[in-house]
């Protein structure tokens, strides 16, 4: 198997506001075209990992440990001018909120093809082709007319497939996925995870999908890593985790979402006996170890 | 903003002049004061001055007056200035463009100067420039206009003397102006040695009265530009390479202005009002210096003309702001 796109090893964090542990030896390898899923409640640190990645952590957040290696090369030793350079050309990021990711007072065409001409060096002309195309392949209607328009005059679902086809503009190794089907309605969700899916196997993309959304992850990911309090839990194909869960906290995770094949079943919450099982590795993590 | 919201609010700005001229009216007539007796010496006749109040209408109650003087405004006519014996309107006509000019150019120069200190401190956010950015702007804030016109006086025109101290331009200048616009008309018709000489005139007072305004709207335009920058738009672009300044350029400012604009609108009556002192300070022919004058002689027409050209200029700016704020955001002008 050749070297794998991300593999993160070992990564700690802590937020340096409230002087606690973000993420405790995070291990998560992410292989070339292949869709995976960080879940966790929140505050379990899969956002912390992505923005990680992203190199746009914030500054009450401070890496303790570990190593972050994207395609051979380790983030932490680029200046930081090439890790903006590296991130802006191969690493892109679909947000959670579709309505505060475009910027209202500028028309689509300009937000979209931004990073075309800034980046890839093209011309209006070649930047506008590309934009159609993306937006045809995103499955817009009238894609001539949504590149006049304002964010204002798009639907959620719309503004949402515009920034996936923006992600996507420059061909990208990896997509950050950030819950960005949560601010949707139930019947947009399911038609964009299945956009982000064909994108990402068209494109041969490697996708980071941030959710807290087992459901989702049955849906749309390869492999799964579980945190819990910045800690990862399991690990595994997403088949794996869902029909033979090996952790206990998997199981009433599972156990918890909602079956809406079997409504008669409910939904669980999770149990406190799993919740205090949990406490304690993390504090058997913890020991010995300063804050 | 459609053209019906335009005439709706010309049609507010009338009641407002309106309300203006009752409230100056009534409360000139209340105030101490007695025009004729500012007008002639000690030793006139008690049938003189019956005979001048008589003249003046001022020996009519005050509704009737109040009722003639409306009466002219509506015709266009705002009656003769008792102390300068001439038509109120026609003063207006020569003095009101000399302080329009100088209040734009104020204002002009107050949004550059407190944009481009907006735009510093927002780049500099979280280091210790912030703080020197900060702290000259509080300076501007603290110091009044008269106080900076007096510096100004002493640094460039005393110690160093770059700039000339009085007037609008050189009495020398010999153009024929077809306006009273000068500066305006000079740059039009390429004259550019006189527009030089109006605007080295104009620099000192033009200064004094934009750097307390640039001060508010370096301050506001700040905050709304962090806020902005800390927006899912801004982080997108700041991933796909964007610089920090082309963030704030292309990305924050638009959004950060309106907010901006409108307060702008506000405060710029309070620079309008500070013409009269920094006006009386450098000899400046406009209105705010004929106000003072007005007021000492208690010139009752010419007051209550000026404070109504004064009435004039704020609703004139306020509906400005709302037009640029409309023009700026795009579900105004589409909704």
């Amino acid at each position: 198997m050749s070297a794998p796109l991300l593999d993160i090893s070992g990564l700690s964090a802590i937020s340096t506001r409230e002087n606690a542990r973000v993420l405790r030896d995070v291990d998560l390898v992410v292989a070339e075209g292949e869709v995976h899923g960080l879940v966790g409640e929140s505050g379990a640190g899969k956002s912390t990992i992505a923005k990680a990645v992203l190199d746009m952590l914030p500054r009450t957040i401070r890496v303790t440990g570990g190593r972050i290696v994207f395609r051979g090369r380790d983030l932490a030793s680029l200046d930081r001018a090439s890790l903006r350079a590296l991130v802006a050309r191969e690493i892109a990021l679909i947000p959670q909120d579709p309505m505060t990711g475009l910027n209202p007072t500028r028309r689509i065409e300009a937000q979209l093809t931004d990073g075309m001409r800034l980046v890839a060096g093209m011309s209006r002309g070649e930047a506008r082709e590309r934009a159609l195309a993306l937006l045809e392949e995103v499955r817009i209607a009238d894609p001539a007319r949504t590149l006049a328009a304002y964010p204002h005059e798009l639907s959620g679902g719309m503004r949402q497939r515009v920034l996936i086809a923006a992600a996507f503009a420059l061909e990208p190794k990896l997509v950050v996925a950030d819950e960005p089907t949560t601010a949707l309605d139930v019947t947009v969700q399911k038609q964009i995870l299945r956009l982000i899916r064909g994108m990402q196997e068209r494109h041969g993309t490697g996708v980071i999908f941030v959710t807290h959304d087992l459901g989702v992850v049955a849906k749309i990911c390869d492999r799964v890593t579980l945190l819990y309090q910045g800690k990862v839990v399991e690990a595994g194909t997403a088949r794996e985790m869902i029909e033979t869960p090996r952790h206990a906290y998997t199981r009433a995770l599972l156990a918890a979402s909602p079956r809406y094949d079997r409504p008669e079943h409910g939904c669980d919450p999770v149990p406190g006996s799993v919740v205090a099982g949990l406490e304690a590795e993390i504090a058997r993590h913890d020991e010995g170890r300063a804050p | 903003m459609s053209l019906a919201a335009v005439l709706r609010r010309l049609a507010t700005a009338a009641v407002t002049l309106f309300g203006v001229a009752v409230v100056v009216f009534v409360l000139l007539r209340v105030a101490p004061g007695d025009p004729i007796a500012m007008m002639i010496g000690p030793g006139a006749s008690e049938a003189d001055i019956a005979a001048l109040r008589a003249r003046y209408g001022l020996d009519q109650g005050l509704v009737t007056q109040f009722f003639i003087w409306l009466q002219g405004l509506i015709a266009g006519d705002l009656g003769t200035s008792i102390s300068l014996r001439s038509d109120v309107l026609g003063l207006l006509g020569q003095r009101l463009p000399a302080t329009l000019e100088l209040a734009g150019a104020a204002l002009v120069v107050a949004l550059l100067v407190g944009g481009t200190i907006a735009i510093l401190g927002t780049l500099a956010r979280r280091s210790p420039g912030e703080a020197v950015v900060d702290g000259a702007n509080g300076l501007l804030l603290a110091v009044p206009d008269f106080i900076w016109a007096l510096a100004f006086v002493l640094v460039f025109a005393v110690f160093i003397p770059v700039f000339p101290l009085t007037g609008r331009m050189d009495p020398t200048i010999d153009m024929d102006f077809a306006t009273r616009f000068f500066l305006l008309e000079s740059l039009v018709r390429a004259e550019f040695a006189v527009f030089g000489n109006i605007v080295s005139h104009m620099t000192m007072p033009v200064l004094a009265l934009a750097l307390p305004l640039a001060a508010i709207v370096a301050r506001v335009l700040k905050g709304a530009l962090i806020e902005a920058m800390g927006q899912d738009y801004v982080l997108l672009a700041r991933l796909k390479g964007k610089s920090e300044l082309r963030l704030v350029l292309q990305e924050a400012l638009r959004n950060a202005l309106p907010a901006t604009l409108a307060l702008t609108g506000v405060q710029f009556t309070f620079l309008v009002g500070g013409t009269v002192i920094i006006e009386r300070i450098f000899a400046y022919p406009g209105i705010g210096n004929m106000a003072i004058d007005a007021v000492i002689n208690r010139d009752l027409p010419l007051i209550q003309g000026i404070v109504l050209a004064f009435g004039a200029m704020f609703i004139a700016i306020n509906l400005a702001v709302d037009l640029a704020v409309a023009a700026l955001n795009p579900r105004l002008r589409h909704g």
